[in-house]
């Protein structure tokens, strides 16, 4: 008997089940995961959105309604709302799971991960609202 | 093949691009693809965005947004690439198609921008 | 109300199979008999060649994990009559070779356990005339939840990473490493980094969560596993901007 048992990957008799490609289809658990990790192609493709809206509106007002047109257009307003869904997964699992990594201590005492969460959604609101006035109010020309 | 060295700072962009997407991309989203294409709010007028955009805190701030957020997805599409489709075998062609992704979108947001 | 119930369980014999096989088995279903009851019913009444591991039948020794009509559960742990009418698939846990029915081959997770160097370690060890080490209540807080786990693996089980890269040194070892590092008596954290920083350490966990969800004893390995990727990562970035490494382990038990 060897004093540390070796782990041998290839051992002829053992039972190994490969994973299947489908793996996360298996549970509700592992789906809501993909769905999450997911939501970084649409945070892509959001950005390039915003890339070109900045490019548009650095080339004029014309450019700019132009724009504005086309992304009312189907095709872009239908990828838009899905992409607004994955958005707002991707903050909420991001602000619920943040506590876990972000462990805070007052003295000796660690705060409650509620807590946690509660400032970052703050932070949201805020950052939300703020962004919001200076798009729709704020320092009107 | 990223150098051990490597995960511990792309994780950490990772993250800072998942707190700055969860805290400004879901506003954006809100207004410029959804509220303002379908008229439920009035666009801004093209002078007073323009005046928004051009600055140069905005700039700098919207650069920061991109370009860690485009960090943030390419790390995450990467780990999706490796678990969902298990072609992790492929993780030096997987490395260059994100990162070398996001790399290139930052850089077409500092020409964009500047 | 059914006093029996029907067990289909997973047979595996390597010196006469290519494959497992399924057997059925009517055990009772008294009002609190666990699965591992009805499994050690089998083996005593029905099927002596049943091989599968228990031990204390009272959720603390952590041998008796099994995937229950898919779920990585300590069958000692899990009421039959849950599953009432059945009947209930018992199969061997998850993402471990299985080396006879419903035993699994677990040396891969003791390997790395031991990596994680999972005791207390002293750079200077304290004369005995100094007395004991000591430790406010709010020390043992910081490491009391990672300190429950009872090496049971369902957490292994649950995880997707794991059962697709079982290089990926996995949720337990890594909450077991984060018991000593925030331990105040332990001086271990920068050894436990070298192991823990390689990228099948904790790099390869994507966050899913299943662990924390399966783990009977509330460790909340998840939570072990995003807490210690920031420390290493600020670790990592302090080490590049100061090459000394000024104060890991103060780093380590802080964050």
């Amino acid at each position: 008997m060897p004093d540390r048992a070796l782990y041998t990957p290839h051992h002829p008799r053992w039972l190994r089940h490969r994973v299947s490609t489908w793996w996360w289809l298996g549970r509700w658990s592992y789906f809501a995961f993909i769905l999450r990790e997911l939501s970084s192609i649409f945070i892509a493709w959001f950005v390039v959105f915003l890339l070109l809206l900045v490019r548009a509106i650095g080339a004029g007002d014309m450019a700019y309604r132009q724009f504005l047109d086309w992304s009312g257009r189907p095709l872009v307003l239908v990828v838009n709302v899905v992409t607004l869904l994955f958005v707002l997964l991707h903050a909420v699992t991001w602000f619920n799971l943040a506590p876990k990594a972000m462990v805070v201590h007052v003295g000796s005492k660690r705060l409650p991960g509620a807590l946690i969460a509660i400032a970052n959604y703050g932070a949201w609101v805020v950052v939300t609202g703020g962004i919001a006035w200076l798009l729709l109010g704020g320092t009107n020309g | 093949m990223v150098r051990r060295g490597g995960e511990p700072i792309l994780w950490l962009m990772f993250s800072a691009g998942g707190v700055l997407a969860a805290l400004v991309l879901p506003i954006l989203v809100l207004l410029f693809g959804v509220a303002f294409p379908l008229q439920w709010l009035a666009a801004p007028d093209w002078p007073h965005v323009l005046g928004l955009v051009r600055h140069p805190l905005t700039r700098a701030a919207l650069f920061v947004v991109v370009a860690l957020s485009l960090v943030h997805s390419a790390h995450r599409f990467r780990y999706t690439l490796y678990d969902g489709l298990q072609v992790k075998h492929l993780d030096e062609l997987i490395n260059a198609f994100c990162y070398g992704g996001a790399v290139v979108g930052s850089l077409w947001a500092a020409w964009v921008l500047w | 109300m059914a006093d029996r119930i029907t067990m289909e369980v997973a047979r595996y014999r390597p010196e006469a199979d290519d494959a497992a096989t399924f057997e059925r088995y009517e055990v009772p279903c008294g009002p609190e008999w666990v699965v591992l009851d009805g499994l050690n019913y089998v083996k005593d009444r029905l099927d002596g060649t049943l091989s599968y591991r228990w031990s204390c039948r009272m959720g603390i020794c952590g041998s008796c994990g099994m995937t229950v009509n898919g779920e990585p559960r300590l069958t000692c742990a899990t009421f039959l009559s849950d599953y009432a009418p059945g009947p209930v698939r018992v199969e061997p846990l998850g993402n471990f070779p299985v080396v006879r029915d419903l035993v699994v081959e677990i040396s891969d997770f003791l390997e790395k356990l031991g990596k994680v160097k999972p005791w207390l370690v002293r750079r200077d060890e304290r004369p005995l005339s100094e007395g004991e080490y000591r430790q406010t209540p709010d020390e043992l807080e910081e490491y009391k939840q990672f300190s429950m786990c009872i090496n049971c693996m369902l957490c292994y089980a649950a995880c997707p990473i794991y059962g697709l890269d079982p290089t990926f040194i996995g949720p337990a070892a890594i909450a077991l490493a984060q018991r000593y590092n925030l331990d105040s008596r332990d001086q271990g954290a920068d050894e436990r980094l070298e192991v823990l920083s390689e990228h099948e350490g904790i790099w390869g966990c994507t966050f899913v969560g299943e662990c924390t969800t399966v783990c009977p004893k509330h460790v909340d390995p998840a939570g072990a596993i995003q807490r210690y990727k920031l420390t290493a990562a600020l670790a990592s970035l302090k080490s590049l901007v100061l090459p000394r490494g000024a104060g890991k382990e103060e780093a380590a038990r802080n964050a």
